[in-house]
């Protein structure tokens, strides 16, 4: 399994590869897994928002939202390419000839890092191999039955990590992707906790905001910490501490993740009608 | 006053005089800065059958390039965001070289986008260094060993300084050049602007040769002027299996194809026999895509830009 591939820039890949079991797709339900954290992923996007915008599960959340409640969001992609109107097709890399037509401006990396480092980015998302009990992300070294693994790297994913406002992470929640401490920090979250990231001069308004998993939602505490906040249908609690490799702490608001809605499906599955990243 | 152009001798050579030239083993070699967006994947094959060696890559992302680099044996230090393949994952030459010194010790020193796009850009503005925001907080920093945290001079507020490189060749696939090397690109330009500024050289390879009046017609296009550049390159679908805008997608199965076909080492030792080591040029190598595959990535339906005015 090629579960510690790791992820591009803001991607959720190293997700879609895990989901690759037969297990993981659609149950009876009408929905798969993936689709349901890609409708979760897209309500993260408040309309008029500068969206960050990864490949895969991200892309589909971007235009889910555009298409349902946040018309006017705004997508920025590293490459240099700004869209207020998504792609018309799959896009299976944001340098994809159809992310490039239409594009409201094809410029440089600095042109849309400018802009990020400006803190004027509201939401970036990111896969990851794992995460912490304080949101921080490793994409450069992973383990498999006690080697170590080289990842391939941060991409943009700590550049977003320290610079967007809000960071969402999408990853598939297994006790080896939720650890206690990760083995490298590659983006930073929460550090150690409360305060963190102000003493590493990260800036004042930054930081991870959710972690969309295959079995719910983690959102963070004041202490910087994440809690189990949704849980998605048909999950039971006991799964989830059991796949979390921390003693993970749930929010006394604890609700039922919103299963993805019939609009929501269907911006997904015209642009991906054959689930080549929610169904494979 | 005349507007004849200064008479120039034309930059153009063939990839292998090209790489020949002006690809010296231990070169700091810049590759991929459009991205997933025309890699040069033409010219970094031939340093491939050149049999270069010790090359320091440049570059970002550079997808499934690196790895191929990596496993051919010609790499003895990355700087980099990211290396592996961007639509299938893992790049298992990098995870061989890393992992276990397979073929060779690979030095990598990660960076990440920002602040590989500011060690170019510090480079092309001439400055010993950028400060960033970025990567404070992350082992990204602590393990890079040439970023460094400093206080700014007028805040005291943390900082990263990013130091600044002249790559020593800068080789960027665009769409169409003249002969002096004016060159045009149209798309996300990713780091290829700083990228052919700071860099010693640069070599441009091209899908198109046009008059030099075709580049005039349009100076906002001009991504690289030809005075910048060194050696100019005619090689069509030089960049696949990456997409070049207005003349070719990207061929995702080959992306996926050499996935599987790189992750056992002996398997990659075949595929660069089959595609790289085994045929002598670019023209070959699209021989053997075959016609058909070929014309599966050709446009579906052109799009052009309105023209804009220049006159006065």
């Amino acid at each position: 399994m090629d579960f510690t591939e790791g992820n591009h820039p803001i991607t959720a890949k190293a997700h879609t590869a895990a989901l690759g079991s037969p297990a993981a797709t659609d149950s009876g339900r009408g929905y798969s897994p993936s689709e349901l954290m890609v409708a979760a992923a897209a309500r993260e996007i408040r309309d008029g928002e500068w969206v960050f915008v990864g490949m895969r599960l991200p892309m589909l959340a971007f235009l889910v939202a555009k298409r349902t409640h946040a018309p006017g969001a705004i997508g920025l992609y590293e490459n240099g390419v700004i869209r207020e109107h998504p792609a018309p097709e799959l896009l299976y890399t944001m340098a994809d000839p159809p992310n490039l037509r239409g594009a409201t401006q094809c410029g440089t990396m600095l042109d849309v890092m400018s802009l990020l480092q400006q803190g004027r980015v509201n939401v970036g998302f990111l896969g990851a191999a794992e995460v912490d009990r304080f949101g921080n992300l490793n994409t450069t070294w992973g383990s498999r039955e006690g080697q170590k693994v080289r990842l391939p790297g941060s991409g943009g994913a700590c550049d977003i990590a320290c610079l967007s406002q809000r960071t969402v992470v999408l990853l598939e929640h297994t006790r080896a992707r939720l650890v206690e401490r990760v083995a490298y920090i590659t983006s930073p979250g929460n550090g150690s906790g409360k305060n963190w990231r102000r003493a590493q001069g990260l800036p004042a308004r930054s930081g991870p905001s959710a972690v969309i998993t295959t079995l719910g939602v983690l959102r963070f505490d004041a202490g910087g910490e994440a809690m189990l906040s949704s849980i998605h249908p048909d999950v039971q609690l006991e799964d989830v501490r059991a796949n979390t490799g921390w003693p993970l702490r749930v929010s006394e608001e604890l609700r039922e993740t919103p299963p993805p809605r019939a609009e929501e499906l269907s911006a997904m599955r015209e642009i991906d009608p054959h689930g080549f990243w929610t169904r494979k | 006053m005349s507007n004849a152009a200064p008479d120039r001798t034309s930059k153009m050579m063939s990839m292998q005089q090209a790489v020949a030239q002006h690809v010296p083993d231990g070169a700091s070699v810049l590759l991929g800065a459009q991205l997933e967006q025309m890699i040069p994947f033409a010219a970094g094959h031939e340093m491939i059958r050149q049999r270069k060696r010790n090359l320091a890559l440049v570059g970002p992302i550079s997808d499934i390039l690196f790895d191929q680099m990596i496993g051919a044996g010609c790499v003895a230090r990355v700087q980099a965001a990211w290396v592996g393949n961007v639509s299938a994952g893992m790049g298992y030459c990098f995870r061989r070289a890393i992992e276990q010194s397979v073929p060779r010790a690979v030095e990598m020193v990660d960076y990440s986008n920002f602040t590989l796009a500011l060690v170019l850009h510090a480079g092309a503005l001439g400055v010993p260094f950028l400060p960033t925001y970025s990567t404070l907080g992350s082992d990204l920093l602590k393990s890079n060993g040439e970023m460094r945290e400093f206080g700014s001079p007028f805040s005291g507020e943390k900082l990263v300084a990013v130091p600044a490189l002249t790559p020593d060749v800068a080789v960027i696939h665009a769409q169409r050049a003249d002969k002096h090397g004016n060159t045009h690109i149209w798309g996300n330009l990713g780091v290829a602007v700083d990228g052919a500024r700071a860099a010693k050289k640069v070599i441009v390879v091209v899908e198109e040769i046009v008059e030099p009046e075709v580049i005039a017609s349009d100076p906002n296009r001009t991504v690289i002027p030809g005075f910048l550049v060194t050696a100019v390159v005619h090689e069509p679908r030089g960049a696949h299996p990456s997409p070049v805008q207005g003349y070719y997608g990207r061929d995702h199965a080959f992306f996926h194809q050499y996935h599987e076909q790189s992750r056992k080492l002996e398997d990659f030792q075949k595929w660069l026999d089959r595609w790289v080591l085994g045929i002598r040029s670019r023209g070959e190598y699209v021989e053997q895509l075959g016609e058909c595959r070929v014309e599966s990535l050709g446009v579906r339906e052109h799009a052009y830009s309105a023209p804009a005015d220049f006159g006065y």
